[in-house]
């Protein structure tokens, strides 16, 4: 009885705060500061720090992802005579998988966990109460500029990566494995469709945006403002977030690409 | 007005018109620990008012209670005529532009120069032009003498230089209210001196309410007009500075003179979950 009890209010509890992180998103949503040419500002300086400063780490992984699937497929193609089918596999492993779902990992890695963080920290610090007091709504100031940044940077990020990808692809599959360039870019021409792969990859990662950002901000927002506080928020940060973006990814997989 | 429905006078006569912040029968408890039990008290308009006790007697909460920021389980708490904790959040927020506070870690935004900071609630609540804005930022860290850090970054002050920032912002907005979260612990003596001067003069010179939340005894009485010791949930003591230092309550001398026997106990309670751990 007593584990049924236990059970129910574990649920009942965890009912609770995806109830308070639905309020806390549509709040800080709706509430960009007022004045026009500051939201901007804050916005701009929330793009580069999640977004510009995330170029690295994905631009790398991009190219290396694409190098060892070019070297793999290559591999499995060549035995059947069909490498030049490499162009193929990289754009749509790429397109429809691997970019939208490595993209969010790794940004929930590099900017949620940061996101989080620093949220926590000026909660630690009281500025976020000193927002309060001033009569100034912290979702407005600081929660709603760092997630719209998100949500705009995570999908142009796996744009990205879906290139490099490709040029990395390119770079072993041509020039070092010889396969010949022009049937590497038609076949991929041939095979690759704007609203089946690249509509949907794209329709993916803008869902993961939404969730990983909106983990990051939430709980930086509500973690115990100490340092163990502090650390336990950023790794629940990207547990959360990468255990959402897989699971998400099944469930819209299903959904675009499942015959039912 | 709202409060002299209620009352009219306090126990000790203080006209509520006087009173700048009324608290009345308030509790407040944090799970199963009572922070406050049924405590009444008043801060009287235009004064300096130093609330004392012992650390851990919550009166950080006080203050997070008279700005609304936490809502009390019971009881009322009137500011400047309002009771804070029946408005709406843009209503509170009108009333949270009337009172300037400034936190225990100095709480400025990590993210802005000194003067960004002092600028900061000025921008975001007049139409000041802002050169005008500029010139009073300079104006107000002038008066704490650190218009020369102007443009340095909080990451680069002491912490007694940050807290005089955040007093210059606290007051950027000329504010009726400025409450104080113990400004002067973990400072020098120069640094706490000058503070002590600096509430005193602003108190002097603009007529603002100031709310003092201290355990350093001597600071506090030196530029107290009217003093609250809380110890226990309960307010111990209410008066004068002169009053308190004269008081034979033994809780309140224990507490004035820093004394480790006394009614206040020196071991936190243990409870029987506690006691099986051992």
């Amino acid at each position: 009885m007593k584990t049924i009890a236990l059970l129910g209010e574990r649920f009942l509890d965890w009912l609770e705060s995806v109830g308070r992180a639905g309020i806390f998103l549509a709040q800080s949503v709706c509430r960009l500061p007022v004045r026009f040419k500051e939201s901007i500002r804050l916005l701009v300086a929330q793009l580069y720090s999640v977004g510009v400063l995330s170029l690295v780490i994905v631009v790398v992984s991009g190219a290396f992802i694409g190098m060892v699937l070019a070297l793999q497929g290559y591999s499995i193609l060549a035995k059947f005579g069909s490498e030049e089918a490499v162009g193929q596999l990289l754009a749509l492993s790429l397109l429809r998988e691997l970019a939208p779902v490595v993209t969010a990992l790794l940004f929930a890695g590099r900017a949620g966990s940061s996101l989080t963080a620093e949220i926590g920290l000026m909660k630690a610090t009281e500025q976020l109460s000193s927002y309060e007091m001033m009569g100034v709504d912290p979702l407005r100031r600081i929660i709603a500029p760092r997630f719209i940044a998100g949500v705009i940077c995570l999908p142009l990020l796996s744009l990205i990566f879906s290139a490099t990808g490709i040029i990395g692809g390119l770079v072993v599959s041509v020039s070092w494995l010889g396969v010949h360039d022009g049937a590497f870019w038609s076949l991929m021409q041939q095979s690759v469709y704007f609203d089946t792969d690249i509509m949907n990859g794209f329709i993916k990662v803008v869902c993961f945006s939404v969730v990983v950002t909106w983990i990051a901000v939430y709980q930086g927002y509500e973690c115990v403002p100490t340092s163990e506080g502090i650390g336990k928020a950023t790794t629940r940060t990207v547990v959360l977030g990468s255990l959402a973006i897989l699971a998400l990814d099944f469930v819209l997989t299903a959904a675009m690409f499942g015959d039912f | 007005m709202v409060v002299s429905k209620h009352i009219d006078k306090d126990k000790k006569g203080v006209s509520v018109v006087d009173a700048y912040i009324k608290v009345e029968n308030l509790s407040f408890s944090r799970g199963d620990r009572v922070i406050y039990d049924n405590i009444s008290l008043t801060i009287p308009r235009g004064k300096v008012t130093a609330v004392m006790g012992p650390s851990g007697t919550g009166k950080t909460t006080l203050l997070r209670l008279i700005a609304a920021q936490l809502a009390p389980d019971n009881g009322f708490i009137w500011v400047d005529g309002q009771d804070v904790h029946s408005l709406s959040r843009s209503g509170l927020y009108k009333v949270r532009e009337k009172i300037g506070m400034l936190f225990q870690s100095g709480a400025l935004f990590s993210d802005m120069t000194v003067a960004d900071n002092v600028a900061f609630p000025m921008e975001e609540h007049t139409k000041l032009s802002p050169s005008e804005i500029k010139r009073i930022a300079s104006e107000k860290l002038h008066s704490v003498g650190l218009r020369g850090a102007a443009q340095l970054m909080p990451s680069e002050l002491s912490g007694g230089m940050a807290r005089r920032v955040a007093l210059a912002r606290a007051i950027a907005l000329d504010p009726e209210l400025v409450m104080y979260d113990e400004p002067f612990t973990g400072q020098d003596p120069i640094s706490k001196g000058v503070l002590v001067k600096l509430i005193r003069q602003l108190n002097d010179s603009t007529g603002i309410t100031s709310v003092l939340v201290s355990h350093d005894v001597e600071e506090s009485l030196s530029i107290a007009d009217h003093v609250c010791i809380l110890a226990g949930g309960r307010v111990i003591a209410e008066g004068s500075a002169d009053e308190i230092r004269a008081s034979n309550d033994p809780q309140v001398k224990q507490f004035l003179n820093g004394e480790p026997d006394g009614p206040v106990p020196f071991h936190y309670p243990e409870t029987s979950s506690s006691e099986v751990a051992l």
